[in-house]
């Protein structure tokens, strides 16, 4: 199971929280600090697995992270997942992203963390991995967006985005 | 124009979308907080209007502002509102909120059972898909049973997509609900099978994680595994499949067996190095039962791990230690050729790396190395930066020494200087560690003492060095040792004067009160020691001067606010006096004194409580008072249904408290104090108290910088130890050598060689001094017994998913409910009670309960606990006019049960399905005072039970009969073990003095349950039941003596009246014999006489009536009171 996926910047300031339990917002922010201060001091080429955060989990969990260039991609994992797994996880993730957005960016995360949301959702579901192909995930996203268009198109004409 | 009305509004109230809320915070860095309190009390008014996009964009906001930690909880109903848009984007924004913000404790969440099943229904796919997505993070137990029936169609959609969604989210609701998972379960192993390799991947995943809660119930499914393990090419599901097999091998030897060629195939072929790493994972957890033929894996395995191990991707390291620490607990040997690789990771610049190989170091130490090895670790201490990294070393260095009772230290004097060098780390929280180390040490290897104590009293000297570091509270600990050891060996010590001296510092006042108090008492052991050195000299006056000393600093420690020290020294302080008075008097008084402290004091063996016998008529397990009813927790169990079931084995972690926090803490108490009416406030009348009894934090305590490497001076450096034993070492093998060239001159032969060049083996090495371990004392009686026994444990079982049987049929009862408002489809209840319950169409709510109550039912059933007390009619010597037909008798028989169990409640969740007993309490007609009651024993688990004892806590009136010589606490073996499904008998004679009072006894039945692999302690409570119809005889009377009776005049009457009792006649007689055991005398037309007789011979006569009164007359008032209650009871359960 997949405990928690967190996004955040170089400074901790987060770009993307999602729970697959429930704490509470104060707790949340709390993990969120936690997890940054323990990836943070990383060096840049050390292993990508980290064990010891306090707050999620116990000795079962495990953080398994990524960092491109100014975001980190944390993933809160048991041992039931796979660790390089989930590292190849990570990195779909981040092409989806890159595919859905045209060279995504941090702006991309920062404005638009709701479709980040949505895509996320294509691939992992209440704490479960739901689909890892790339090409699934994008077809499926995008045909969602194009229902959001053909409903939304009315409004989208008086006012743009950005 | 309707169009231009709708445009305009829209632009009014779109004043803000969720970029223009990202861009206004961003432009807001200085007064973040204030902005967003504004842009969430426009969201507030956004949320106010009719129209559904405003809402759904503020919606969306809330949705960011929950991720930045605002709580939007207060707008969970217009959540609700937005996910039952009909538009798709509205409703997506809605869903994603709820998935963000809502859990159990949400209380709108009860009404959106009808939306979600609306949408999941929806000819829209992605209405559905979205649906599920939210549902699976906020699924709630009602949730999950309304929804059961609906996700699981979804199972079979004709839609991929949903297909995948609705398998995976099944592992939700059965979280919830278990009890969906029996009916579920076909469904999903259909799945595995499914065209689509999004759904199979989806359902081989829920698979595996029901399987990590209890593997045994997927054992069945492994072919079918086996073969998508082989046909599979999705490297995701090889994973997963592979982890499901890792946790079943342990439990099928051969699974391993027949895996292992299609392992070590992938293994060569895959290019994938996660699905290789998993691959040798599970071949490593296949080898627990290792046999021949498995070496070749096992060393391939081992290979791959070393070329993992060796790689430059930090990744694969790690991994590689990781599944290394696994194959160490089955193979340490073939760890320990790989021993340079691990120590080169030691130095790796990765602390995750860096732990994983200390947690294998553990299984690399010898002799030979030892030293080395912790050398190498104290330079890691020496370099560590985080707290946490340096305590993880200290620990695992004192892990690898201790280990097996020293076995691989060579030189304790090496050790002991190790520790004193640990002494010196800044902050660690591991001084108790270290000073219990100290103890042992120093207790058990007589050798080292002399050593020992000398450092122990440099360190007492130099404790100011260690007292720097008082407030992070962690090494002052190790004074605590040091003083009790340079006190109980005193004798060892070279300047015993200045140690003592060191002890009775004012400083010392600033220790923590457990270690002042250890320094009192082992001061007085000093100070016994001195005076008996100096006794021997002619100089008097010396030994006086301690005894001043003593006198004048002891005061100190008699004002000390911690009450073991307050007791302790003012104790001393008079003893001490007292001696100085006879030291004035020129009397000698060392002897005396030093035989308070006299005899050795020896370590106990750990397990050593254990091995002393309980004293006869000790009963540990009886209540000393009543244990308090939990009944009322039953409610709350299924709550915790298997998300607590897991062992949870986690580290201890502390939590390090900062400045801050204790200043809050402090400021809080204060605060709290200060209201407290029965707290003494530091008013100035008191301050003399406050004077004498300051709190730690108000002491100023000087902060010693310790950056600098410290010498001390007299404190030895570990290394040179290394250096001295490798000299040692050195030396002892070139003697050797000489010697084993003696030999080989002497004899001559040309094969021994081998000695020669290649490096010494373990037993080579001998100690530097022998050392004499003392062994732990344990009690006499049981020093013969080594192999003790698993000690008993009470076993609390929930119900959980575990605890299905998937093999089992579906019983109707466990159908999942349909929520339909047709009569037909309401779930029909157990009909064994034979009570019809109407399956009319109710309102959610009403059915909601209705569900409880099944569902308790079904729960009930499926623990199979039946402990059953009935009584009945004795078999013989019954004789009755009208037929009593055994049906009837047995439905009476089950309603009593119904009562039992009702009466027995607390037990019934405490027990496994194991036992069944019945049992019936008859009277023995011999012995006016013995009751026998026999039960039947019948064992409904799987298991094997054995060793039952059965034992009934007695009470003043009636006692169970126990052999001579047993206490009267004991309880009785039951002569015979139980197989699966057998019954048996066994009686038990009670002893009751008065028979008028029904009573209830308690007892407890413990027994083995023996499965294949293991046996556990089981205990199973019950209540007897002694009614005063058990102690009514089936006694025929003739009606001439019967009429003597009644104008004996000897009896008292009562009369009762039956309500609502509307049988045939000779029904209600047969009843009353049945259940009560009379015989009935004489029967005239619409009355009939009746009589019993008690076993201590009272008489009971009936006169029952048709118009359903009975008249009774009885020689003992009480007891007729009591039968005519009972025979009131059985007839109101009709």
């Amino acid at each position: 199971m997949i405990k928690a996926i967190l996004i955040f910047n170089n400074h901790g300031k987060p770009r993307l929280s999602k729970f697959y339990e429930h704490y509470n917002e104060d707790t949340e922010q709390q993990i969120i600090r936690e997890t940054f201060h323990l990836v943070s001091k990383r060096d840049e080429n050390v292993c990508n697995f980290l064990e010891g955060g306090m707050l999620i989990g116990g000795s079962d969990y495990k953080l398994i992270y990524r960092h491109y260039a100014t975001l980190y991609f944390v993933f809160c994992v048991d041992s039931s997942e796979s660790e390089l797994g989930i590292l190849d996880l990570i990195q779909v993730f981040v092409e989806t992203l890159d595919k859905c957005f045209e060279n995504v960016c941090e702006l991309d995360l920062i404005f638009h963390v709701d479709k980040v949301h949505n895509i996320l959702a294509e691939m992992v579901m209440g704490g479960m991995v739901l689909e890892t192909n790339m090409n699934e995930i994008i077809t499926q996203v995008d045909a969602q967006n194009k229902m959001e268009k053909s409903e939304t198109f009315i409004f989208q004409s008086t006012r743009q985005d950005r | 124009m309707a169009l231009k009305i709708v445009k305009g509004s829209i632009d009014r109230m779109f004043d803000k979308n969720l970029q223009d809320l990202v861009r206004g915070i961003r432009n807001h860095k200085e007064d973040e907080a204030k902005y967003i309190s504004t842009c969430i009390d426009e969201i507030k008014q956004e949320l106010k209007q009719d129209n559904i996009a405003v809402k759904a964009n503020a919606v969306c906001k809330l949705t960011y502002l929950q991720m930045l930690g605002y709580d939007v909880s207060w707008a969970a109903f217009n959540i609700v509102e937005v996910m039952s848009s009909s538009k798709f984007t509205y409703k997506r924004i809605g869903y994603l909120a709820a998935s963000q913000c809502f859990h159990e404790n949400t209380d709108v969440i009860m009404l959106t059972t009808n939306q979600i099943r609306k949408d999941l229904s929806s000819p829209n796919q992605y209405d559905t898909g979205v649906a599920l997505t939210g549902l699976s993070c906020f699924v709630t137990p009602d949730l999950a049973r309304d929804l059961a029936n609906d996700i699981m169609t979804l199972m079979s959609h004709t839609k991929p997509y949903i297909r995948k969604k609705a398998v995976l989210i099944m592992y939700k609701v059965f979280l919830k609900y278990p009890e969906s998972l029996r009916p579920a379960f076909p469904r999903l192993k259909e799945k595995l099978e499914d065209p689509d390799p999004g759904v199979q991947s989806a359902a081989v995943n829920v698979i595996c994680e029901l399987a990590r809660r209890n593997p045994k119930n997927y054992l069945s499914l492994a072919p079918l595994f086996f073969k998508l393990m082989t046909s599979s090419t999705n490297n995701w599901v090889l994973i997963k499949i592979i982890k499901l097999f890792g946790a079943l091998t342990p439990l099928e030897p051969r699974l391993g067996k027949k895996l292992i060629e299609p392992l070590t195939n992938l293994i060569h072929s895959t290019s994938a190095m996660s699905l290789l790493y998993e691959c040798v994972n599970t071949v490593i957890a296949g080898q627990y039962s290792c046999s021949v033929g498995r070496i070749k894996s096992h060393l391939l395995c081992v290979q791959k791990l070393r070329i993992l191990i060796e790689d430059s991707d930090q990744n694969l390291k790690y991994l590689g230690l990781l599944a290394m620490s696994k194959i160490l607990k089955t193979h340490p040997k073939s760890v320990q050729s790989h021993k340079d690789l691990i120590l080169q990771c030691l130095d790796d610049k990765d602390e995750s790396i860096r732990l994983r190989a200390l947690d294998l170091l553990y299984g690399m130490v010898s002799k030979k190395n030892l030293m080395e090895i912790v050398k190498k670790l104290m330079i890691h201490v020496d370099k560590a930066e985080g707290t946490t990294y340096r305590d993880e070393l200290l620990t695992k260095i004192i892990d690898i020494c201790s280990q097996s009772n020293y076995q691989y230290i060579t030189n304790f004097e090496w050790y002991i200087s190790i520790l004193v060098e640990l002494t010196r780390l800044e902050g660690t929280r591991h001084g108790h560690l270290i000073a219990s180390q100290m103890l042992d040490v120093a207790i058990r290897v007589k050798a080292i003492r002399v050593f020992a104590v000398a450092q122990m009293a440099t360190l007492l000297d130099n404790a100011h060095l260690l007292t720097g570091n008082m407030q992070r509270n962690g090494i002052c600990e190790v004074l605590y040792a040091a003083a009790w050891i340079c006190g109980e060996f005193s004798e060892h010590l070279e300047n015993p004067v200045q140690t003592l001296e060191a002890m009775l510092r004012p400083k010392v006042a600033t220790l923590p009160g457990h270690i002042q108090a250890v320094y009192v008492q082992n001061a007085a052991k000093l100070f016994a020691t001195i005076l008996k050195n100096q006794e021997g000299n002619t100089d008097s006056t010396a030994a006086q001067e301690t005894s001043q000393m003593m006198i004048d600093r002891l005061p100190l420690f008699v004002q000390s606010a911690n009450l073991e020290v307050q007791e302790r020294a003012s104790c001393i302080l008079q003893l001490v006096k007292y001696i100085q008075k006879l030291q004035q008097k020129d009397v000698e008084v060392a002897e005396e004194v030093s035989a308070l402290f006299a005899g050795e004091l020896n370590p106990v063996a750990p397990k050593a409580q254990k091995k002393v016998p309980v004293p006869e008529g000790l009963d540990l397990d009886a209540w000393i008072n009543e244990p308090p009813s939990e009944s009322e927790s039953e409610d709350e169990q299924p709550k915790a249904i298997f998300t607590k079931e897991e062992p949870k084995h986690s580290r201890p972690r502390h939590t390090e408290v900062d400045e801050k926090e204790l200043a809050r803490r402090r400021e809080a108490r204060k605060q709290e104090q200060a209201n407290n009416p029965f707290y003494i406030k530091a008013s100035p009348s008191s301050q003399k108290v406050y004077q004498e009894a300051p709190g730690v934090e108000h002491i100023p305590v000087v902060q010693i910088d310790l950056s600098v490497p410290l010498k001390v001076p007299g404190l030895p450096m570990s290394d040179q130890y290394v250096k001295l034993e490798e000299e040692r070492r050195q030396k002892e093998r070139a003697e050797k050598k000489k010697k084993e060239k003696k030999k080989r001159k002497e004899k001559r032969s040309g094969r021994g060689k081998k000695h020669d060049s290649g490096p010494e083996s373990e037993e080579d090495i001998t100690p530097a001094h022998v050392v004499d371990i003392v062994t732990e004392e344990m009690p006499e009686v049981a020093q013969e017994d080594q192999n003790h026994l698993p000690s008993p444990y009470l076993c609390r079982v929930k119900i959980c998913i575990c605890m299905f049987c998937l093999c089992r049929p579906l019983a109707d009862s466990e159908k999942l409910p349909v929520r339909s408002h047709r009569a037909a489809g309401a779930p029909k209840s157990p009909a064994e009670d034979g009570e019809a319950e109407n399956a009319t169409p109710q309102e959610p709510k009403k059915k909601s309960s209705k569900e409880k109550r099944d569902k308790k039912k079904d729960k009930e059933r499926d623990r199979k606990v039946r402990l059953r007390c009935w009584k009945h009619l004795p078999p013989s010597g019954h004789k009755s006019d009208s037929r009593s037909t055994p049906s009837e008798g047995r439905t009476a028989a089950r309603r009593q049960l119904r009562r039992c169990n009702l009466m027995t409640q607390c037990f019934t969740f405490l027990v496994f399905p194991f036992s069944r007993k019945v049992c019936d309490i008859q009277g023995n007609l011999q012995d006016g005072s013995q009751v026998v009651v026999s039960v039947i024993f019948e064992n409904k688990s799987d298991s094997f039970l054995k060793s039952m004892e059965f034992n009934v806590l007695d009470s003043l009136n009636s006692k169970l009969q126990r052999p001579e010589g047993s206490g009267p606490h004991d309880g009785l073996t039951v002569p015979f073990q139980l197989p699966p499904g057998v019954s048996n008998e066994a009686r038990f004679v009670f002893t009751v003095q008065s028979i008028v009072m029904p009573q209830k006894l308690k007892g407890t039945l413990t027994f083995i349950v023996k499965n294949e692999d293991s046996s556990t302690h089981e205990k199973l409570d019950f209540k007897l039941h002694f009614t005063c119809t058990s102690y009514l005889i089936t006694t025929p009377c003739y009606s001439d003596a019967f009429a003597k009776l009644l104008e004996s005049g000897d009896l008292k009457s009562s009369s009762v009246r039956l309500e609502g009792v509307n049988m045939p006649f000779h029904h209600l007689l047969a009843r009353i014999c049945f259940h009560h055991h009379f015989s009935v005398v004489e029967r005239i037309n619409s009355c009939a006489s009746m009589y019993s007789r008690s076993i201590q011979g009272h008489h009971v006569c009936l006169l029952v009536k048709t118009t359903v009164s009975i008249d009774a007359k009885c020689d003992e008032p009480t007891l007729l009171g009591n039968v005519l209650d009972e025979i009131k009871q059985t007839f109101s359960q009709c």
